[in-house]
C-alpha cells in the first residue's frame, strides 16, 4: 500500500526531527552534557525539549490508538517486548556512559553529520561499529 | 528567545515528527533502530528508514537556510574519547533496544514502563559518568 507516500512521510518526519533538534539546541553536545552535569553548572534545557516532545507525541499516539491503521500502511508496528530485563538495563547503562562522555546520542550525532565536522564522523562511524558488534554478539549467542 | 522556550518549541517539533511517523506509517521514530536497520537487506522498509535519515541530516542545513545561522555545536570530547563513546552508544542502544528518541520520546509518550526504566537508567548512568569525569579532571 502506497510505498511512495510512506517514503515521503518518512522524509518529512526526518526533516521535522532534524529541525526540532536544531532549534532546541540538542545538536550542541556542551548543552546536552550540561543537563547531565548535575554536580556542576546544570543546564535544564533538555528537560524542556523532552517535555515538549513527549507532550506532542503523546497527543499523536492518543489519536493513533483510535484509528484502525496508519494512513499509509496496513497496520501499526509496535514494540512487542514489555519486560524490564537484563539486556535493557545493561544496554541503557552502556549507552548512558557513551552519552555522558560525548554529549552525543544517535539522533543529534546523525543530524550533525551535515556540519561536515570530522569529530562527528568519528563518533557516528564508531557508533555503527558498535551496532554491528551487537549484531555479531547476538549471532554468536544464538 | 530563551533557551527554555526554543527548547520546548524544538521539542514540540520532534514530538510532531514522532507523531506523524506513527499516524502516517505506523512506525516508532527511534533513531538508533532506524540507523541500525540500514544494515539490513534493502526492502521497501529500508528505503523508508533511509528517507527518514536523509531528512534528519537535511534538518540542520534547512534550519541554517531559514534562520541564517547554523545551530551551535560545541564539542566536549577528544577524538579518541568520541570513538569510545560512539562504540558504547552503538552497542548499548542495540542491547537496550533504543535511545533518547525511541525510549525517551516515543516510549514515554506510549507510557511504556520498559521505556521509563531505560530512560531512568541511561539518565542515571549519563549523570554519573559526567560527575566521574568532572572528578577526574
Amino acid at each position: 500500500m502506497s510505498p511512495a507516500r510512506r517514503l515521503a512521510a518518512a522524509l518529512l518526519s526526518g526533516l521535522l526531527f532534524g529541525l526540532g533538534l536544531s532549534l532546541s539546541g540538542m545538536l550542541d553536545p556542551a548543552r546536552v552534557r550540561g543537563f547531565l552535569d548535575v554536580t556542576g553548572a546544570w543546564d535544564p534545557t533538555l528537560a524542556f525539549v523532552l517535555g515538549g516532545a513527549v507532550s506532542v507525541a503523546a497527543l499523536g499516539y492518543a489519536v493513533a490508538r483510535r484509528l484502525p491503521r496508519p494512513a499509509f500502511d496496513a497496520a501499526f508496528h509496535l514494540p512487542v517486548r514489555t519486560r524490564i530485563d537484563g539486556p535493557l538495563v545493561a544496554g541503557a547503562a552502556l549507552f548512558g556512559i557513551g552519552w555522558g562522555l560525548s554529549g552525543f546520542c544517535p539522533g543529534p550525532a546523525v543530524a550533525a553529520l551535515s556540519t561536515g565536522a570530522l569529530p562527528v564522523f568519528v563518533f557516528v562511524v564508531a557508533m555503527l561499529v558498535g551496532m554491528a558488534a551487537h549484531q555479531g554478539f547476538v549471532r554468536g549467542a544464538s | 528567545m530563551t533557551t527554555s522556550l526554543s527548547g520546548f518549541i524544538g521539542g514540540a517539533l520532534i514530538g510532531l515528527s514522532v507523531a506523524l511517523l506513527m499516524l502516517l506509517n505506523g512506525r516508532i521514530a527511534g533513531i538508533s533502530g532506524l540507523v541500525a536497520g540500514l544494515g539490513r537487506s534493502r526492502g521497501e522498509r529500508w528505503w523508508a528508514d533511509a528517507a527518514f535519515v536523509v531528512g534528519l541530516i537535511a534538518g540542520p542545513p534547512l534550519f541554517a537556510a531559514v534562520t541564517g545561522a547554523w545551530p551551535a555545536m560545541r564539542l566536549v570530547a577528544s577524538l579518541p574519547v568520541l570513538g569510545v563513546a560512539g562504540l558504547l552508544v552503538g552497542f548499548g542502544t542495540r542491547l537496550g533496544s533504543g535511545c533518547t528518541s525511541g525510549h525517551g520520546v516515543a516510549g514515554l509518550a506510549r507510557l511504556s514502563p520498559r521505556s521509563l526504566a531505560a530512560v531512568l537508567v541511561f539518565l542515571a548512568s549519563g549523570m554519573l559518568t559526567v560527575a566521574l569525569v568532572r572528578g577526574l579532571a
